[in-house]
């Protein structure tokens, strides 16, 4: 997206809409003179000089869907991923993401909601685009040929999409068009060069925090250093009287103090004064989120799975062992900070924004605005990281207000010790496992009580009013082993601070106790890790394909001297993961040389982006297992930039091996799953290691790291 | 009024002296590329080259300067050319690429000093670019790409 972004006007003309784009682009040769931008459908701009832009739908956050969802449609429409143009889209119901239920970006979900959805939209328009071509040669549109874009006949002739797109546009949408098999994919599957890598090696990509705009003045923001606290009285005397300073706003969320540069707003911040209310949460702390949890934990929760009968086979069982687990809170930690460009008029609002819910985003601008959402123009950027962050809305309206207020644009722009201290962060838990086996030593029952806030009950209530949450329980409820009676429930236990969803969002809290767990039993029956799962999950053939080629490629059980693996395994997202881990624990600390994962993500789109993302989440797993927590004191997060709150570096990081299985099933999601892997693979290794059982986290509290 | 010298380019600039030079490269010129991440130098997002030096520019003022060269990721070359450019695209190396300005211009920096470097070179020299999307791994193979591309090799 261009920092000073071009407009495009639209006129409806019955079913037929015509984009006509400012004349900064070129002349076709064959037009009678001004471009035209055809809509061929809600994703694909064609122009009468045979540009073919695509128009994203999902935020690009690291994932590679500005490449892997063009590649969906491109593969069907019959054009080269190199003549494909990207842009961001706008907020829309036809964006909607049909596995979430609104245009959000989430859930490893992109590419599986675009998977069918996106080449149709291809296959259609090639189809089209085809008859179109076909209708001004007269001939029959199943004898031509479509190359790269160019429509050709029987006889030879050519006619480019550009040149007919109009035409097309026209014809009747025909239903049930036919997809190419996999057999004939000429793109999808093999591995593509990334299209934003070349503006992200020369500094033109722009992200939210870069976006420009004439006349624009810069915010920084004041906010509550109590988390739910709100402003009493402030002084803002000396902050006006500074150089540059045009303006001090009370907004929603804060102080804002606007200027004209970023550096002066942010002093002239520094020197206000204000008094605070701390509000619901002043007397907060870690030892109280701990007890609430606990005593939480006395609940019954709601199930989320049940076969057979759990509570009686544990309590008839010949043995029983139990374990109880706890996690920390965790910061996204984005290395964007937040930020949001708003300009409000009073006819309506344009906001520039990295946001992975674009609808959301239009809906929180318009409510601060006091205008309706059909007057608020979202336009996303690349994002500096998501990992679920940018779920959020919080850092829109204060942008909104203070533009509001001042008539003018703003750039608002967060600080690292405001990102780090005002999050919704990944929630704790505490959580009770318990596994049960008989007079033979066969595992018999599993019991997994889980206890924590809930993100859900937030942002989508109607969802955890009919059920329970669904994303407290992956990992979870869908326990694979081959165990007659199994019982998992989710007490919902809040805890007075918002949450938010965080890379992998309960899986990686989940598998962490549920491959613990696991292993605690096999240790239990002096049974091998990899055995012991082995023999359990004979009638999962896709978690033994994985399980076995990691073990295969790991050489698990065998590493060289001095070190030591620990073996994970997980479905999430449709995809099955396994992970070995090999470690050594050096001077008391522990160090992660190698993670080997193996992954069945069904069919591949870009299998360059598969494996970067499987290396992406194991490093974010591994930075949070090592030193991820945020301590609350009086209210306060204590961790405000990367040195109180320590991540991977060049140093920190493991050779990471990927095997990916070479699938035509459905495409699984890849941009998380690997994260809740890291934590189990490693402690499993540290057990082996130094016949230490490790149940809290991170390694950091326990002097291993 | 303050004069500098970035990317060849002799500018001014009418800021506070004390002003980091990061917010002078982004605000005042529009060179936007050197990003602002922690304002600590704990992230090195801000990394620019001070006479060919990896510097962090978040934290220092542009009073400092002087009339010693700036090159930003935006002067690093004019068409992607220079041999980290061409090792991070042959290696598909940015996810989200927030990082990838300070990266590349840490990167730059070590092969011009180390030509041939060693994994406790590459260690040294990036340990203070934090990469969030974890992409160090091919950080690590591209440089010693770029390092072959310097050197002329195939």
């Amino acid at each position: 997206m261009s920092a000073n972004p071009s407009f495009s006007r639209r006129s409806f003309v019955g079913g037929l809409v015509i984009a006509i784009s400012l004349p900064a682009c070129k002349q076709s040769p064959k037009s009678s003179g001004e471009l035209k931008v055809i809509e061929t459908n809600a994703w694909l701009r064609i122009g009468t000089d045979n540009s073919i832009t695509f128009l994203c739908d999902r935020a690009e956050m690291g994932q590679g869907v500005y490449t892997s969802l063009p590649m969906l449609i491109a593969e069907e429409l019959g054009v080269d991923l190199t003549r494909v143009k990207v842009e961001f889209a706008p907020p829309g119901d036809q964006y909607i993401n049909n596995l979430i239920g609104g245009q959000i970006t989430g859930g490893s979900s992109s590419v599986r909601d675009g998977w069918e959805k996106l080449r149709k939209a291809g296959a259609t328009a090639r189809m089209m685009l085809v008859s179109a071509a076909a209708d001004e040669w007269g001939v029959d549109p199943r004898s031509c040929k479509v190359a790269n874009g160019v429509v050709l006949s029987p006889q030879f002739k050519k006619l480019t999409f550009g040149e007919v797109a109009e035409a097309a546009s026209k014809l009747p949408v025909p239903k049930n068009v036919p997809l190419k098999p996999a057999t004939q994919f000429t793109m999808i599957g093999k591995a593509q060069k990334r299209i934003d890598t070349p503006a992200k090696v020369d500094g033109s990509a722009v992200y939210g925090i870069d976006v420009k705009l004439p006349g624009m003045l810069y915010a920084a923001l004041a906010q509550p250093p109590t988390l739910g606290g709100s402003v009493k009285t402030f002084n803002d005397e000396k902050a006006r009287a500074m150089p540059g300073v045009v303006a001090v706003v009370l907004t929603s969320s804060g102080v804002a103090v606007a200027a004209d540069s970023w550096w002066r707003a942010r002093k002239a911040r520094d020197a206000l004064t204000i008094k605070w209310d701390a509000g619901p949460n002043g007397a907060l702390n870690d030892a109280k989120v701990s007890q609430m949890l606990r005593k939480g934990a006395a609940g019954p929760g709601r199930v989320a799975r049940n076969d057979g009968d759990a509570a009686a086979a544990i309590k008839g069982a010949a043995r029983v062992v139990r374990a109880d687990y706890e996690l920390p809170l965790l910061a996204h930690a984005t290395l964007e900070p937040q930020n949001c460009t708003a300009d409000v008029r009073a006819d309506g609002a344009d906001i520039y924004v990295p946001t992975q819910v674009q609808q959301i985003a239009q809906a929180a601008a318009a409510k601060a605005a006091g205008l309706d959402p059909k007057q608020v123009k979202v336009h996303t950027t690349f994002l500096g990281g998501g990992f679920g962050r940018r779920l959020e809305v919080d850092f829109i309206p204060a942008a909104v207000e203070v533009s509001k207020a001042l008539k003018k644009p703003v750039k608002l722009v967060w600080t690292r010790e405001d990102d780090m201290t005002h999050d919704a962060y990944r929630p704790p838990a505490f959580d009770q496992a318990t596994g049960a086996f008989d007079g033979k030593g066969k595992l018999i029952a599993w019991n997994l009580h889980l206890t924590g806030p809930s993100i859900t009950a937030r942002m989508f209530p109607s969802v955890t009013e009919k059920m329970v949450d669904p994303f407290a329980i992956e990992a979870a409820a869908n326990y694979p082993y081959d165990v007659p009676n199994v019982h998992v429930d989710f007490q919902q236990q809040e805890i007075g601070i918002n949450v938010g969803y965080w890379r992998s969002v309960s899986h990686a809290l989940n598998c962490f106790v549920a491959e613990s767990f696991m292993d605690e039993l096999a240790v239990a029956t002096k049974t091998n890790s990899y055995e012991f799962r082995k023999a359990l999950l004979e009638k999962q053939p896709r978690y033994l394909k994985v399980l076995d080629l990691v073990v295969k490629e790991s050489r698990f059980g065998y590493p060289m001297k001095g070190h030591f693996h620990g073996l994970a395994v997980m479905e999430g997202y449709g995809t099955y993961m396994a992970q070995v881990a090999e470690i050594s624990v050096d001077g008391g600390k522990v160090r992660v040389h190698r993670v080997y994962c193996a992954a069945d993500c069904g069919q591949q789109v870009n299998p360059d982006t598969v494996v970067a993302q499987i290396e992406s989440s194991v490093i974010f797993g591994l930075s949070a297992l090592m030193w991820g927590e945020i301590n609350i004191q009086n209210g306060r997060v204590q961790q405000t930039n990367f040195d109180s709150y320590r991540v991977a570096r060049m140093t920190d990081a493991p050779r990471i091996d990927s095997y990916v299985i070479d699938s035509s099933e459905s495409p699984g999601g890849i941009g998380e799953p690997a994260t809740a892997l890291v934590a189990p693979a490693v402690c499993n290794a540290i057990y082996t290691a130094t016949g230490r059982r490790i149940r809290s986290l991170p390694l950091s509290r326990h002097r291993l790291a | 009024m303050t004069k500098l010298n970035v990317n060849g380019n002799a500018v001014e600039v009418d800021v506070d002296p004390e002003t980091p030079l990061l917010w002078v490269l982004r605000d005042s010129l529009g060179l936007t590329g050197t990003k602002f991440g922690c304002g600590m130098a704990l992230c090195g997002a801000c990394t620019v080259h001070l006479e060919g030096q990896p510097v962090r520019s978040c934290q220092i003022p542009v009073s400092a300067v002087g009339d010693k060269p700036v090159t930003t990721i935006e002067g690093l070359s004019k068409d992607r050319s220079h041999p980290v450019q061409l090792a991070w695209i042959e290696h598909d190396v940015p996810q989200c690429g927030y990082c990838q300005s300070g990266q590349i211009m840490s990167a730059s920096a070590l092969i011009e000093a180390k030509p041939r470097p060693t994994d406790a070179d590459i260690d040294a020299a990036m340990a203070g670019n934090i990469c969030r999307c974890g992409t160090y791994q091919r950080i690590r193979a591209a440089i010693r790409r770029a390092a072959e591309i310097k050197s002329g090799a195939a």
